[in-house]
């Protein structure tokens, strides 16, 4: 027998050791100097002459002037998008309205860098993010349901779907031109037109994908893009023409819009908050695990609304993986993020960098125990480290409340039981992890979990024939997949 | 000597049990000649709030049922209402209903039922899938119930309208509590016994009987009802879609102003049974 030493292993500790050389990514983003709206098939100045400044939250300086909609150009979209379906997109057999999808898919994919490095500039996600994850996948999106088009017949077994007609979509500044995918592509597909609305943060990209619309020669009307705040949404959500409205964002906004409509039959999809819990078992690959908490709660700075943002550990593991989490974050690199070796860029805002800090506190106040990185942040910006809590219980704010930021809440449990108990015991249910390597145990948690999406051994896995949505106050329809489709088209 | 025959005291069928509501309130049932027939009982909000808590206690074991078994039960259920139609017809009748009518609206309910009683085993197959990920994940979709469904039936087809809307969240497993028709209520007190004679767990339905306009508030922001389908008219369906926000309640309202012939197909089917569930997708890992 080999005696037992005491000593803890070796580590590596790069962070310390030496500094990585800058790696910044140079594409050109081909930016203009003033984004118009885009509204039948046409870039429109706003008939108000307003415009706001798009910020790189990465170093707060000004990038480009955004068009501001008000409610007259909204109804000039509307009216666009009606006569666009009524005489062209809604009569055209759907292989044809395929081939277009087809096509801005291509399109998409020729100026992937491009896109990518607005996309990091106008939002502060890592390039390496942007351009291995967002944009790939949003011209995935528009490829899978190309496809689609023709095949409505298999959509609803048994019934014959038509398309809604216009339908009005509001998106997040989380992932700007993924969110515009999973919103205009199934839309499309099923021969509806849209009207849809960027967050006011991030409208560089939906707008350059204006000019791949124009590429693309899809006819004018076809898809219009409102850019603008607040205002300009409550605008889209509630216009007469809109036979159906989709809406990506906070649970709060998402209860705001289903009132204003509350006196409409209007059709909708909601696709709110979350505070996914990622369960770690004690019989899991701790190391393996590791890496998916990281992916689940810094993926993005953790503006994810499925992030996994509360951690429920075994308790007979909870020490380790908790020295494990400290090292590896330790170790991220936040700062730039056009530099390709960032795994945190920039929070989104100012504003957001507000809420995350304010929670934070809150967490501090309330007992719980923080750990941070101790990462060197960039002087200009909006920069959060990578956060940690132990010791929270499910009262704290920061065990309940969607924070949408890079802070993670540890919490413990005993048995299977107590740990399905503590995850659905939320207003939301997006989405939750499990980690074990017990295949039997994957599909009875995934069972007993109040939640859309229930990822085993890995974390924030999108695709777009998957469905994604959630439960309870996280919102009602599904995004992606065959059943993604059934809340565009109506059952004839 | 002409014997008096025992009348029967109306009760609401809650919790599998026969109760009547806590306020001990009830309000005269006249028949079809204006003749009264007999008190029925006016639930409040507690007994709505009880009724939820009934239904909650039976949802998880009424949705672990094999689909196998939840069908039996069903069509146990249209067995036991054919077997005591011409009654059923009877209670129809007390709101002026013809007796053919009444006797199409019974055979239409049960065969409703048989209808949803083989949906059972098949929904899933069709409304659930496999997904192609591209990443070495076996990714998959499967419906859930939504959990407690608040139900409100129409006015009028006291029966139909009323199995036709609980009879789709019951084949997929979730559980009900329903107001009855205020105007027509005694065909849901029929119901209940029939109810408990089917081999349904008790608080799988909830039947209540009682004034609209008192209950629907909390149909509306009871946060536990997960759902709320049924009819309504404009001013109902906008008062409970603004309560429902408050949870992010699954609303699906027929309007009342449009009259609804429940005996067509397109108020049976898939698609309703789809209305009432959730999509789960699970990402399992595949390799060693």
């Amino acid at each position: 027998m080999t005696k037992k030493t005491s000593k803890p292993s070796r580590e590596l500790i790069f962070g310390d050791l030496w500094e990585f050389d800058p790696a910044p990514e140079t594409a050109d983003p081909k930016l203009k100097k003033r984004y118009d709206l885009f509204i039948n098939g046409k870039f429109v100045a706003p008939k108000s002459g307003r415009y706001f400044d798009s910020i790189n939250p990465g170093n707060e300086t000004k990038l480009v002037e955004i068009a501001q909609a008000g409610a007259e150009d909204v109804d000039t979209a509307y009216r666009a998008a009606k006569r666009a379906f009524d005489t062209v997109w809604s009569p055209m057999p759907g292989h044809e309205r395929g081939k277009y999808l087809f096509r801005i898919a291509r399109l998409l994919q020729d100026r992937a860098r491009e896109f990518a490095v607005a996309e990091t500039l106008d939002g502060g996600k890592p390039i390496k993010e942007s351009r291995d994850f967002d944009v790939p996948m949003a011209a995935a999106h528009f490829f899978y349901h190309a496809g689609w088009a023709d095949k409505m017949a298999y959509v609803a077994p048994g019934r014959t779907v038509k398309p809604h007609g216009v339908v009005g979509q509001v998106i997040p500044w989380n992932f700007p031109l993924l969110m515009l995918a999973w919103k205009i592509a199934p839309a499309l597909a099923m021969g509806n037109c849209v009207v849809i609305k960027p967050a006011e943060t991030t409208s560089i990209t939906a707008l350059k994908f204006g000019e791949i619309l124009q590429e693309a020669g899809l006819p004018p009307g076809v898809v219009n893009i409102v850019s603008g705040a607040g205002e300009t949404g409550a605008a889209v959500m509630n216009h007469p023409i809109a036979s159906k409205v989709a809406f990506t964002g906070s649970t709060e906004v998402g209860k705001i819009i289903m009132r204003s409509l509350a006196g409409t039959d209007q059709k909708m999809t909601m696709e709110l908050g979350g505070k996914a819990a990622n369960i770690i078992f004690e019989d899991a690959p701790l190391d393996q695990a590791v890496e998916g908490i990281v992916n689940g709660i810094f993926f993005n700075q953790g503006h994810v609304c499925c992030a996994g943002s509360r951690l429920l550990v075994q308790e007979s593991v909870a020490e380790s993986v908790l020295s494990k989490l400290k090292r590896r974050i330790a170790v991220l690199r936040v700062g730039d993020p056009m530099d390709k070796n960032t795994d945190l860029g920039a929070i989104n805002s100012r504003e957001q960098l507000e809420r995350i800090t304010k929670l934070v506190a809150s967490g501090v106040k309330e007992g719980a125990e923080m750990h941070q990185s101790a990462c060197k942040l960039p002087v200009k910006g909006f920069y959060f480290r990578p956060t940690v809590f132990s010791k929270v219980s499910m009262s704290h704010r920061i065990a309940r409340e969607e924070i949408f930021g890079p802070v993670l809440s540890v919490l413990t449990f005993r048995t299977v039981d107590e740990a399905i108990e503590k995850a659905n015991n939320t207003a939301y249910g997006l989405s939750a992890g499990v980690w074990t390597d017990k295949g039997s145990r994957i599909l009875k948690m995934s069972a007993e979990l109040k939640a859309g999406v229930v990822w085993a051994n890995t974390y924030n896995k999108f695709d777009p024939t998957s469905p994604f949505g959630g439960y309870k106050e996280s919102g009602f329809g599904r995004e992606g997949g065959r059943q993604g489709l059934l809340d565009y088209c109506k059952l004839a | 000597m002409n014997r008096l025959p025992i009348t029967k005291t109306p009760k609401c069928y809650v919790g599998g049990a026969f109760i009547r509501s806590e306020s001990g309130r009830v309000a005269p049932l006249l028949d079809a000649k204006g003749q009264f027939f007999a008190n029925i009982p006016q639930c409040t909000k507690k007994d709505l709030r009880n009724a939820v808590e009934a239904a909650a206690k039976a949802g998880p074991g009424w949705a672990k049922r094999t689909a196998y078994n939840r069908g039996q039960i069903i069509y146990r259920l249209a067995e036991m209402i054919e077997a005591r139609s011409d009654e059923m017809a009877q209670a129809i009748m007390l709101g002026g209903a013809k007796s053919a009518a009444a006797e199409r609206e019974v055979a239409a309910a049960v065969d409703r039922l048989v209808h949803y009683a083989g949906w059972t085993d098949k929904y899933e197959s069709l409304l659930g899938s496999v997904n192609s990920v591209a990443s070495p994940h076996f990714n998959f979709t499967v419906t859930e119930p939504m959990g407690i469904v608040g139900i409100l039936a129409p006015q009028s087809a006291p029966l139909l309208g009323l199995v036709s809307l609980f009879a789709p969240a019951i084949t997929s497993g979730n559980t009900v509590v329903a107001l009855a028709s205020t105007a027509q209520p005694y065909p849901s007190i029929l119901l209940g016994e029939m109810l408990a004679t089917s081999d349904l767990p008790g608080g799988v339905v909830n039947l209540l009987t009682g004034q609209r306009a008192e209950l629907l508030p909390t149909f509306s922001t009871h946060a536990h009802l997960r759902a709320l389908t049924g009819v309504a008219d404009a001013v109902e369906r906008k008062a409970l879609r603004i309560g429902a926000a408050d949870s992010v309640k699954r609303v699906k309202l027929i309007e009342s102003e449009t009259p609804v012939d429940w005996y067509e197909d397109q108020h049976q089917g898939l698609y309703h049974l789809k209305d009432l569930l959730e999509f789960k997708t699970t990402w399992h890992p595949v390799g060693a």
